[in-house]
């Protein structure tokens, strides 16, 4: 055997030894090579979705001898996206806490359920209706997280017991029949829109906002070292979601009841929207938010961190019945009236749409602007096919399809970053 | 026994693989004989794992540089399947057996003896039967894998590697949960199987381990051999200066620490096992700490400092009684929550699993127990955070390219830093530290201990619980002894020798300062 490697090694002066050993190699950020492209996994992610939307859209209007993106179809589609998109922002913090909701489309029923009997059998208000329903929600999630959180039972089953048995509580409530709304009030929440001044209002208010929060994360940026944002950078972070925002505004407002009379934006659009963003404040800005991303994470890192991880899946499914109670409420406005079947397989949608959005059903990992853009994909993909007079059972089929390919590409992309 | 006497039977030429931005291995040069127990020791991050990953077929033939000889024929494994009918047994430190099935089944995971498709089970548990024999396990095949204990479970994982007819057996951390009873077991089969021809890659964190069983010693650094020796020529300074590449003089910088009030006491704590009814895992334990002191809790694994700590602090899931006392006032701790409003931070054992969410950035980790204090109570603060961070990053020397890289991309050195950090950001007064150094190379190691005699300095009381009796030693003011749940001992820094207590953690003597 050879000796020579007998020889003690000391060659290299001790701080750089020690820094060798210590810095990490693994921090180089992850990227994917596209063609002799390339670019970070993680933004090529966020804007797959983007694109994926964008290439739907443009199918679409192309092949309905450009329909789709008219004003008139556009503004359907964003009032269509409403329930499952606020449906979708509640799921979305459910899941990120590493937990699931099967229920939301029987609680859409029987929320709006009550709320319809509430109005039309006794006689009830709005306002009263209306609480009447979004409570039935609350009271639905509480119940149901109080099960998981506290009694352990695994939110998959409860949920899923809570799928069956709320459906069949509106049935029996409702002796089967669907109840027409007797109030124009409440027809007008899911009908209605707020006009085009309210639209260029929040224009502008969304334009000054997005400038300003623009302007001071990138100097917060600066501050914390990690580097300057270039100027062009910044203009297109400001420019793009301002053209967005205003273009947006612009459709809803040139969609034309009646000759002359400017529709604007739909009231169901204005819930949802306020929603998202208190969503994204919520798990973004907030302790509360970070300890659900935390608690999907690692729960027992999370725990002995001193979170209450009972409390938060309780706090996170009252949000959710609270949230399904609200959407509830649009839907039942939006058609009129309360059959003992509505909202069938909406939970199936809200949850498509977070893993679209690429949020992750192991837990800690999603964002709410994610979950309303897999809403929109969905969303679009049933109002496309339906102007296309695509079968409803082959709609099933391609929306069940482009599910699993959306998951499969992510996971692809993910193996290779 | 005689590694010179013939060509080796395993050789691994000028073996190199790179990561993107990482050369992992550097032109490896590796052998095994048969009947010889090869030691492979180096710091984390040294490319021992890589190695045998190599070895073992997870990175297969064309994605790694250099060749593998098995008896003097060049070896391409592709997969993992044939590295295994080459012979290659890799145990690696996570267990790999399905806990929810027998002994027997899992000796014979995927290739069951069956007959037209269906399991000839009788079969099966006689071959399995056989294996155990042949390593005088007594261990009945049909026994599901969940209860037996990690010790068992590790001597199974060697039953199976052996019916598969492996000529060379890598043991990746082996002792690293074993008790020395069941670490004395596992020698005893390296040895018999060292008789019977087997070649074994011993990798190992523990020195003295190494030195009993093993027969030569190869060191890595930074992906390189910086020496490949048998045992008897070496000592464990010299093995440890090859591992660091510098003489590891002073680790630990003797200070003594000033003291000041006890604040912080508990009275009679005991734990009940939350799964075997009336055995307790903690029986009336009590002690004190001082501002600026270091309490070293000394014991062997399932001596009960864990669940000691956990109860304390409210974490424990079996129940707990007794009283603690915080500056004097006796307060009730229920959960972490309560615990960490009290003053007590907690650096708990394993990291990965206790310690951080790793796919979030080291900022969210750092400050996850503190967040209403450092970043606002409802509404947080991005700038408040990172400044927080950024300083406790300074601080304790976090070697990363900002507070926002993703805590799991960090080395373990790195990481139980940012565990700490987390902590100091709570503020706390009393500070409990499980197993602070484990797996962490000897270079972060130094580090950490410094800052443990930065923490007393700067008033803090600190709790030490550590299954490597030099660090205990070497950094407490008192240590207390627990064994079986019980206190045997407690020396002051003068009066604690090894000896002494060894003498106390395995129950043979009892003392008190």
């Amino acid at each position: 055997m050879s000796k020579p490697a007998n020889e003690p090694v000391i060659d290299r002066p001790p701080v750089a030894a020690a820094l060798a050993s210590s810095v990490d190699a693994a921090e180089i950020i992850p990227q994917t090579r596209i063609g002799q492209f390339k670019i970070r996994t993680d933004v090529l992610r966020a804007y797959t979705m983007v694109f994926a939307l964008i290439a739907i859209w443009v199918f679409f209007h192309y092949s309905t001898d450009q329909i789709f993106l008219e004003p008139r179809n556009f503004s359907n589609l964003m009032r269509q996206t409403a329930v499952t998109g606020v449906l979708a922002v509640g799921m979305l913090m459910v899941i990120v806490t590493g937990q699931i909701d099967l229920s939301v489309g029987s609680v859409v029923g029987l929320a709006g359920g009550i709320a319809a009997i509430a109005q039309g059998w006794l006689g009830w208000g709005l306002v009263p209706s209306l609480a009447a329903g979004i409570a039935t929600g609350i009271a639905i999630g509480g119940a149901q997280g109080a099960l998981t959180a506290y009694v352990n039972i695994p939110a998959f089953i409860v949920t899923l017991g809570g799928l069956l048995a709320w459906r069949g509580v509106i049935l029996g409530l409702s002796r089967g029949e669907t109840i027409p709304l007797r109030l124009l009030s409440f027809k007008s929440i899911g009908q209605g829109y707020v006009g085009p001044i309210v639209g260029w209002v929040i224009a502008a208010i969304a334009v000054a906002a997005i400038t300003l929060m623009t302007v001071s994360r990138s100097r917060a940026r600066r501050r914390h070292g990690l580097g300057a944002t270039a100027l062009g950078t910044t203009l297109a972070r400001v420019l793009v979601p301002v053209v967005v925002v205003v273009g947006f505004i612009y459709m809803m407002n040139s969609y034309e009841l009646a000759p002359g009379i400017h529709a604007g934006i739909p009231n169901p659009v204005i819930i949802f929207l306020a929603i998202a963003l208190a969503g994204a404040f919520l798990t973004q800005n907030t302790t509360f938010g970070r300890y659900l991303y935390a608690i999907g994470g690692n729960p027992d890192a999370a725990r002995l961190s001193g979170i209450s991880i009972r409390k938060h899946i309780l706090a996170v499914f009252c949000i959710m019945g609270a949230l399904a109670g609200v959407a509830s409420v649009i839907y039942t406005a939006r058609v009129g009236s309360a059959s003992p079947d509505a909202g069938q397989l909406l939970e199936l949608d809200a949850i498509a749409a977070c893993v679209i959005g690429g949020t992750s059903l192991m837990g800690g990992r999603g964002t709410v602007f994610g979950a309303i853009l897999g809403a929109l994909i969905m969303a679009s993909l049933d109002n496309g096919m339906s102007l296309k007079n695509v079968e409803p059972y082959m709609q099933n089929i391609i929306k069940g399809a482009i599910l699993v390919a959306a998951v499969g590409l992510d996971m692809a992309g993910r193996k290779r970053g | 026994m005689h590694p010179d006497a013939q060509a080796p039977f395993l050789e691994m030429h000028n073996i190199t693989k790179t990561f993107p931005g990482v050369r992992a291995l550097d032109g490896v040069t590796f052998d095994l004989h048969k009947s010889e127990i090869h030691a492979l020791v180096g710091e984390n991050g040294a490319g021992k794992s890589t190695l045998m990953k190599v070895l073992g077929g997870v990175y297969p033939h064309p994605h790694y540089g250099g060749e593998i000889m098995i008896d003097g024929h060049e070896q391409r494994f592709s997969s993992v399947r044939d590295a295994e009918k080459a012979g290659i047994a890799v145990i690696y430190q996570e267990l790999s057996l399905v806990k929810e099935m027998s002994v027997g089944e899992n000796i014979f995971l995927g290739r069951a003896p069956r007959k037209f498709g269906i399991v000839r089970w009788e079969e099966l548990y006689r071959c399995a039967q056989k294996s155990l024999n042949d390593l005088h396990l007594p261990i009945d095949p049909r026994t599901p894998i969940r209860n037996l204990g990690i010790g068992q479970q590790q001597l199974v994982e060697i039953a199976k590697a052996l019916s598969h007819e492996a000529q060379i057996l890598v043991l990746d951390e082996p002792t690293a949960a074993l008790t020395d009873a069941e670490v004395e077991t596992l020698f005893g089969i390296l040895t018999k199987l060292r008789a019977r021809g087997v070649g074994m890659i011993y990798i190992s964190h523990k020195l003295d381990e190494v030195f009993r069983i093993s027969d030569r010693i190869t060191v890595l650094r930074d992906g390189r051999t910086v020496g490949s020796n048998l045992t008897s020529d070496l000592n464990e300074a010299q093995v440890i200066a090859r591992m660091v590449g510098r003489e590891v003089g002073d680790i630990f910088p003797t200070v003594d620490h000033e003291q000041g009030d006890v604040v912080f006491e508990v009275h009679n704590i005991s734990v009940e096992d939350p799964v075997v009814a009336g055995k307790k895992l903690v029986d009336s334990v009590s002690f004190s700490a001082r501002r600026g002191e270091v309490l070293g809790i000394a014991g062997l694994m399932g001596a009960g400092r864990s669940d000691l700590l956990m109860a304390i602090f409210g974490a424990h899931a079996g129940r707990v009684s007794g009283e603690i006392k915080i500056e004097g006032q006796r307060v009730r701790i229920t959960s972490p929550g309560e615990a960490i409003r009290h003053g007590i931070g907690f650096v708990t054992e394993d990291r990965k699993r206790f310690g951080l969410v790793l796919d979030q950035t080291i900022l969210n980790n750092m400050t996850l127990a503190g967040l209403r204090r450092i970043s606002g109570r409802f509404i947080t603060s991005i700038d408040a955070e990172a400044a927080a961070g950024e300083r406790a990053m300074k601080d304790l020397r976090v070697k990363a390219n900002s507070v926002f890289t993703i805590a799991g991309t960090l080395s373990g050195g790195n990481q139980q830093k940012v565990v700490l950090a987390k902590w100091l950001l709570t503020n706390p007064r009393v500070l409990f530290l499980d197993e602070p150094t484990r797996g962490i190379d000897v270079g972060a190691k130094q580090e950490i201990y410094a800052q443990i005699n930065k923490l007393a300095k700067s008033g803090l009381a600190i709790v030490l619980v550590s299954s490597e009796l030099p660090e205990v030693l070497g950094l407490s003011d008192r240590v207390l002894v627990l064994h079986e749940g019980h206190v045997t001992g407690e020396f002051t820094r003068e009066s604690a020798t090894p000896e002494n207590v060894m003498a106390c953690a395995t129950g043979h003597m009892k003392q008190a300062a």
